[in-house]
């Protein structure tokens, strides 16, 4: 399935929902709308934050600290409608459709509290570092020994004990180790009974009230998982997702959408990333990684094809399958089939191996249809990458 | 010989009865696999593809000497199916299914290790010992079988269809094969790298091994630190993913680059410095191995 990304606003729902504390705050998508809502805030400063799914929404002018309402309102009118561009956005940045109008916290101190899946462990980790803010990346590499480690049973959960122990290796007050423990606890309820891949609060602040509050909250889920999640995906943006990706995960096509010109279909994922690696080897760049899956049948041909052709950049399609219980013959019916009924701009370099494999070549051969057929891994990308670059150079 | 399964294996099939089960157990059966009973709960008392259908492992176990088994069950009911036949005390367990949630994988795997029983996969291809000479291979999963060929080149790999570009890579430079194991390209899996090259190791027909790996996780750096100590046999590898962009799950759950962790390029360091010969094209799998083998 589709990876399933949410907003900060609906991570902290969700968490709220676990008993998590989150600073009190309002969703706005037009000026009118805040103004309108900010009353529930009450006096004093707030932050304005833009909600995009990209990290780094602070550097590039997203999040803004307000005093008085005439400042909000400005902020508000700035943020809303800009295209925000960040370090995971791109150069062509992200739409800002909605704000998050939260009551600003008076911080003591700042934490970083995250729970992930340990691939070598093989169970839910929750990490903890006294270095809030930062990003826990940065400091696994420059100061590894600040992050404390907790192992979770995925079926008895986090223990009051490993709370307490996190909360004291962080050198926090004796009288919020309690609050701490709650903190930390509910946050793994909400991990493990929501199939979370990660759960990352940061940071996590300590007020001069001596509150811990999620200042900023972000959540990834177990796409395996979302089908017993339902209400979860109703939480999807598509807005925020590429329309080709979409469009192909309705279709149960696994597509991810590249920069390159020389578009992929492949059956299997390993083979479709290795299919990638040969046309880069081969001095081209690929446009996209499309798994076909196993029953390459002329209807998912056909749908792949017009997915990989949405993307105005392709100038070639390689094809590359590998016959294993699958029969070349049939999915060379399959591709010819596909390519009668539609109209298709770019040429076609289609290599195909394995089971039936001359039967299927001779249906290409015989189709009378303008396919280049390849006999190699090798030799299929390089025919492909000649292609685009001759195009290129006329 | 071989690892893991050799033509006296006898497997039950989970979820024999079902459209999957049905067409890849007549396939194992063709190669020459030793199928000796189904389990579908419901089915009980009842016979498919000549075999005895019971409605639990247990009753299976008891009933037939079964001591491999393999799952075609779902993925929503997978994890159970593996937890099910670790508890009936099955040695070897093989689950083909994609798709599985990690917290049920998790809790499986923690089953299957109390129970001193070894999962192979999920969302892998299975297992295969080919024949050798005339005689009969056993094949439990779904590669197609005659890309494969009987020898002494062992492979285990992370992918499916990649592994058999590399097997029918070495069968064409008539390196056979002495067992080709697909681990499952999940984050969670039955057994690592490490595990399978460990039994490659061991095993007095195996000469060399190719080992077929993706961007995600650090099963590839640790398989590493394994052959730059303990390993005596040559190693050949090729790495998918160096092409792959951060933070996109490539397919394969488990095949996703996250935090600047699981790159194509720090697992192709780490393997060329424990000595693999690390092949930079996936169309020279075959050539990479045979390089290391003496003429």
């Amino acid at each position: 399935m589709l990876a399933l990304k949410i907003h900060e606003y609906q991570a902290k729902d969700l968490l709220q929902q676990y008993g998590v504390p989150v600073p009190k705050g309002v969703v706005a998508e037009s000026p009118s709308e805040a103004l309108k809502k900010v009353g529930e805030l009450g006096e004093g400063s707030c932050v304005v934050k833009a909600q995009i799914h990209a990290g780094g929404r602070g550097k590039g002018g997203g999040v803004k600290v307000c005093r008085t309402r005439d400042e909000m309102q400005s902020a508000v009118d700035e943020i809303l409608g800009m295209n925000l561009v960040t370090v995971q956005t791109g150069p062509e940045g992200q739409l800002v459709k909605k704000v998050l109008i939260e009551q600003a916290s008076k911080i003591r101190g700042e934490l970083y509290l995250g729970l992930v899946i340990d691939r070598q462990k093989e169970i839910p980790v929750m990490m903890a570092s006294a270095e809030g803010g930062m990003a826990i990346e940065e400091v696994a590499a420059t100061n590894p020994e600040a992050i404390f480690f907790e192992n979770i049973d995925p079926n008895a959960g986090l223990q009051p004990f490993q709370a307490r122990r996190l909360a004291t290796r962080l050198n926090l007050p004796n009288d919020t180790i309690g609050g701490f423990s709650k903190f930390a606890t509910c946050l793994t309820d909400a991990f493990l009974a929501e199939e979370c891949s990660l759960a990352e609060i940061n940071p996590l602040v300590l007020t001069d009230q001596n509150q811990l509050i999620a200042l900023d909250a972000k959540i990834n889920f177990d796409d395996n998982a979302l089908y017993r999640h339902p209400t979860t995906c109703e939480l999807r943006d598509l807005d925020e997702e590429n329309p080709m990706e979409v469009r192909a995960s309705e279709h149960e096509l696994s597509y991810i959408s590249m920069d390159g010109n020389i578009g992929c279909m492949v059956n299997g994922a390993g083979l479709a990333m290795a299919t990638m690696d040969i046309i880069k080897i081969h001095g081209g760049e690929p446009a996209n990684f499309l798994d076909v899956g196993g029953g390459a049948t002329a209807q998912r041909v056909a749908e792949a094809l017009r997915i990989i052709l949405s993307d105005q950049n392709v100038r070639a399609i390689l094809i590359n399958i590998f016959g294993g219980i699958v029969r070349c013959d049939l999915i060379a019916e399959g591709i010819t089939e596909a390519v009668q009924d539609s109209d298709i701009p770019v040429p076609l370099i289609v290599r195909l191996e394995g089971n039936m494999v001359e039967q299927g070549k001779k249906i290409l051969a015989d189709s009378e249809l303008n396919l280049i057929t390849a006999d190699s891994l090798d030799d299929a990308a390089r025919k492909a990458v000649n292609i685009v670059t001759k195009e290129a150079t006329k | 010989m071989s690892i893991l399964v050799t033509n006296e294996s006898r497997v039950l099939v989970q979820g024999l009865t079902g459209g999957q089960g049905t067409f890849h157990s007549k396939q194992c059966m063709e190669y020459g696999t030793q199928i000796v009973g189904g389990v579908t709960p419901g089915r009980g008392g009842t016979e498919h593809l000549g075999q005895p259908v019971f409605n639990t492992v247990t009753e299976a176990c008891q009933r037939t000497d079964a001591n491999v088994s393999i799952t075609f069950v779902p993925a929503p009911f997978a994890a159970d199916s593996v937890i099910e036949a670790a508890e009936a005390g099955i040695q070897l367990i093989i689950c083909i299914a994609e798709g599985i949630p990690t917290l049920d994988m998790a809790r499986a795997k923690a089953a299957v290790r109390a129970h001193g029983s070894r999962l192979i996969g999920p969302n892998c291809p299975g297992i295969i010992t080919p024949a050798v000479d005339d005689g009969r291979g056993c094949k439990i999963g779904i590669m197609p079988g005659f890309i494969h060929h009987g020898g002494n080149i062992g492979v285990v790999s992370r992918s499916g269809t990649l592994t058999y570009e590399a097997v029918s890579q070495l069968t064409a430079r008539n390196l056979g094969q002495s067992t080709c194991v697909g681990i499952g390209g999940d984050p969670i899996i039955g057994s690592s790298f490490t595990d399978i090259l460990q039994l490659f190791e061991e095993d007095n027909d195996t000469h060399a091994v190719v080992m077929v790996g993706e961007i995600g996780g650090s099963a590839e750096e640790e398989a590493a630190q394994y052959i730059a100590s303990e390993m005596t046999k040559p190693v050949a590898a090729f790495i998918a993913g160096r092409t792959a962009p951060p933070g996109k799950r490539m397919g394969h759950a488990g095949a996703i680059v996250s935090g600047g962790k699981g790159t194509a390029t720090a697992k192709v360091k780490a393997l060329k410095k424990a000595g693999v010969a690390v092949a930079d094209s996936p169309a020279r799998i075959g050539e990479t191995l045979q390089s290391l083998l003496p003429s």
